[in-house]
């Protein structure tokens, strides 16, 4: 136990958990949407999150990024990243809808085979990243039929630069970055939901389905709109994540998507503003506990959160609802 | 076009089951018979396509796996399917009878594979430890049987432990509670050096006759047989006890629970008592499968406990169809041996289990050889769905 690095640099430890939590939050509003109108933990999103990372890594690629470009370009890169990693990621999310649950809802299934398939659907899509794009950034044409899954560096967009310091706590341009970025997209999903005509949609089909298709409540097409907006938000957190770690690989959502359904439940699963407090919450005590513990045990930490949550508050801080409370 | 298809489904679906029917009514020693012959050909599967005198039958030698370039050892490849089929039968008694869905199975797994190898094995910290405390030989381990005792304890003890706190929840969050589960053991193993030796693994695990070694008249390192039919010993047995479990008291309450929680309740059934009793017994069948697999090896380390074998698990059971234990046995028996006879999609095997969930679950959703009474709760529930259309 390591409480003198923790208290000695607490706040320094905060900023790190909060850059962290706020890739952590993004990704957990792909499940706290489609948990709160279809009440199904959509297991594949972590793969919408690793499909965005990569198509990152491939425009890049393809625009021939290299290290520490100009501020200018460095910034319409990372537009443009934006932008492509928003497409595929929630390309990929409405296509999971459409193949794999849509037909299932057709049938009422049990919730487990929901989950079933998307377990089995993330694993496609991990093996099909793994075998189909083992280097897209060696430059090389995609080798179809290799077998590499190593992790796959990514240019340095930013080079990573103190901005200011507040009490011997710094504050690095990345950092920063991260967080803002990160609390805008959650602040236009909220208003999305709560202040326009489809977010009025999605909540009344969230409270309730079968009054609101009385109300002339296209449900088909909210679940098309959910899925989409949660794609979205992976997207911006795969390009958030590029820019900060820097690499990627088919199998980097897995323990990601964890701990974004960690910060969902954390902050009441179908609560928007939960999945941002979850996130930033679930970000800071990981990085308390690894400063505590060793970083070994990071991951153990986030599940040991989950299970605690769960037995003790199983609707999170915050309390689930997307339709409630706020309609 | 599909309901073309979905329509010629609907009869394989009855013919499967009217096979059963047909089986149930044969006369008892019939019955026996059939029951005899089938183990006498489990038993002699090494052989399969061998005749004494080294003859051949082309037909079923070209489906041994050491028939093809570079195949595998063909007993070696038997043991691991019947590791598998046991797995199977346990992650059944929880998935297919209590309808728990249980990611973390392989922690299990790896809680049994680990016990033989910590109490077993001479080169485990932990067997060092009892040897430097109290004074004993260099050569001391637990006896093989012993650790068989504590394996079984310690995934009973885990199971108990991991289903206290989270069986209360919906099903959903236990799923992904207990794939964090599978995910913490792997990494307690891997970081716990000076229990488990970490990265490194453990070695010179025993067998039933002790340490390996090349002195072993029969459970060696080289003749998978022994093992193979060790394996299938306890497959049998096990089947056989949760066939009977299957049919008893709990096996009910099981099926009760499955299908309305709140209407068992309401009948004297306590799901709790009854799902943690499904996640216990289940996890000794996990453990019990690790165990063998961890003395057929005498090495482990904590990468051979990956998440995807739980995933692997969840596959066998509900490709197969999940409450009916020849179409688990088969699940796993296919998704085991698939990949070791086809070396060519051995690459693709992840992909391929990923594409048959998925295919399954939506094109048929209760398996390749369905529980009846699972076909008929599908059903129900699909019916429910056209009176309402508008329910999502």
């Amino acid at each position: 136990m390591n409480f003198d690095e923790l208290f000695g640099h607490l706040g320094q430890h905060t900023v790190d958990g909060l850059s962290k939590g706020a890739i952590y939050a993004l990704i957990a509003l792909g499940y706290t949407l489609v948990y709160g109108v279809l009440r199904l933990i959509n297991f594949a999103h972590s793969e919408v999150f690793m499909v965005g990372t990569f198509a990152v890594l491939g425009v890049w690629t393809a625009l021939g990024v290299e290290n520490n470009p100009p501020i200018g370009q460095a910034v319409l890169f990372l537009v443009i990243g934006l932008v492509v990693a928003a497409l595929a990621s929630g390309g990929t999310a409405l296509a999971i809808e459409r193949i794999a649950y849509r037909p299932l809802r057709r049938k009422n299934a049990p919730p487990l085979i929901f989950l079933i398939t998307a377990i089995g659907l993330s694993l496609v899509l991990v093996e099909v990243f793994g075998l189909l794009l083992p280097d897209v950034a060696g430059g090389a044409l995609p080798s179809m039929f290799g077998r590499a899954r190593q992790i796959v560096g990514m240019p340095t967009i930013l080079k990573q630069e103190t901005l200011f310091e507040i009490g011997g706590t710094q504050i690095t341009n990345i950092q920063l970055i991260v967080f803002v970025c990160a609390v805008v997209m959650m602040a236009l999903l909220d208003w999305f939901i709560n202040r326009t005509r489809y977010g009025r949609g999605v909540r009344a089909v969230a409270q309730n389905p079968e009054t609101a298709a009385l109300m002339g409540v296209n449900q088909e097409r909210v679940i098309m709109l959910i899925f989409v907006l949660g794609g979205i938000m992976a997207g911006a957190a795969a390009l958030l994540w590029s820019m900060r770690f820097g690499f990627t690989q088919n199998s980097i959502g897995f323990v990601l998507g964890l701990k974004a359904f960690t910060a969902a439940v954390l902050g009441g699963i179908g609560n928007l503003r939960g999945a941002l407090v979850g996130g930033l919450f679930l970000g800071i005590v990981e990085v308390y506990g690894a400063t505590l513990l060793s970083s070994q045990w990071e991951d153990v930490i986030a599940f040991v959160v989950l299970v605690v949550v769960l037995m003790f508050r199983p609707t999170g801080l915050l309390g689930e609802s997307l339709g409630r409370a706020r309609a | 076009m599909i309901d073309k298809i979905r329509n010629a489904d609907r009869r394989r679906i009855g013919a499967i089951t009217a096979v059963g029917d047909r089986w149930r009514a044969l006369p008892k020693w019939q019955r026996i018979l059939g029951v005899v012959a089938f183990v006498v050909f489990l038993y002699h599967l090494p052989w399969l396509g061998k005749l004494p005198g080294g003859l051949i039958i082309p037909g079923l030698n070209d489906l041994r796996t050491d028939s093809i370039t570079g195949g595998n050892n063909w007993a070696g490849v038997l043991f691991v399917c019947a590791i598998y089929v046991l797995v199977a039968v346990g992650l059944n008694v929880v998935v297919g009878l209590a309808g728990l869905l249980d990611l973390g199975y392989i922690g299990f797994f790896a809680i049994g594979a680990y016990s033989v190898a910590l109490f077993g094995s001479v080169n485990s910290p932990v067997v060092k430890w009892f040897q430097r405390e109290f004074d004993l030989p260099e050569t001391w381990a637990v006896t093989w049987a012993i650790c068989l005792f504590i394996a079984i304890v310690l995934t009973l003890i885990s199971g108990v432990l991991l289903g206290w706190p989270t069986l209360r929840l919906r099903g959903d969050y236990l799923a992904i509670v207990t794939l964090g589960f599978g995910e913490i053991i792997r990494i307690v193993a891997r970081n716990s050096e000076n229990i488990t030796n970490g990265p490194q693994g453990i070695s010179a695990i025993p067998g039933p006759e002790g340490p390996p070694s090349a002195d072993n008249q029969v459970f060696g390192l080289i003749d998978a047989r022994p093992w193979y039919w060790l394996a299938i010993t306890a497959v049998l047995l096990m089947v056989f006890a949760v066939r009977r479990l299957e049919h008893s008291r709990v096996g009910r309450a099981w099926l009760a629970v499955r299908e309305d929680e709140d209407a068992a309740a309401v009948m004297g059934v306590y799901p709790f008592k009854f799902k943690l009793w499904a996640f216990a017994i289940g996890a000794a069948l996990g453990g019990l499968a690790g165990f063998l697999f961890a003395s057929r090896n005498a090495f482990i380390d904590p990468t051979q406990f990956n998440v995807n074998l739980s995933i692997l698990f969840v596959a066998m059971v509900v490709v197969g169809g999940s409450g009916n234990m020849v179409g688990v046995s088969l699940g796993a028996v296919l998704l085991a041996y698939l990949p070791e006879r086809f070396r060519e999609i051995a690459d693709y095997r992840w992909l391929a289990f990923g594409l048959a969930m998925v295919l399954v679950m939506i094109l048929r959703p209760q398996g390749l050889i369905p529980s009846r009474r699972r076909t008929r709760e599908l059903k129900d529930r699909a019916a429910e769905a056209e009176e309402a259309p508008a329910h999502v």
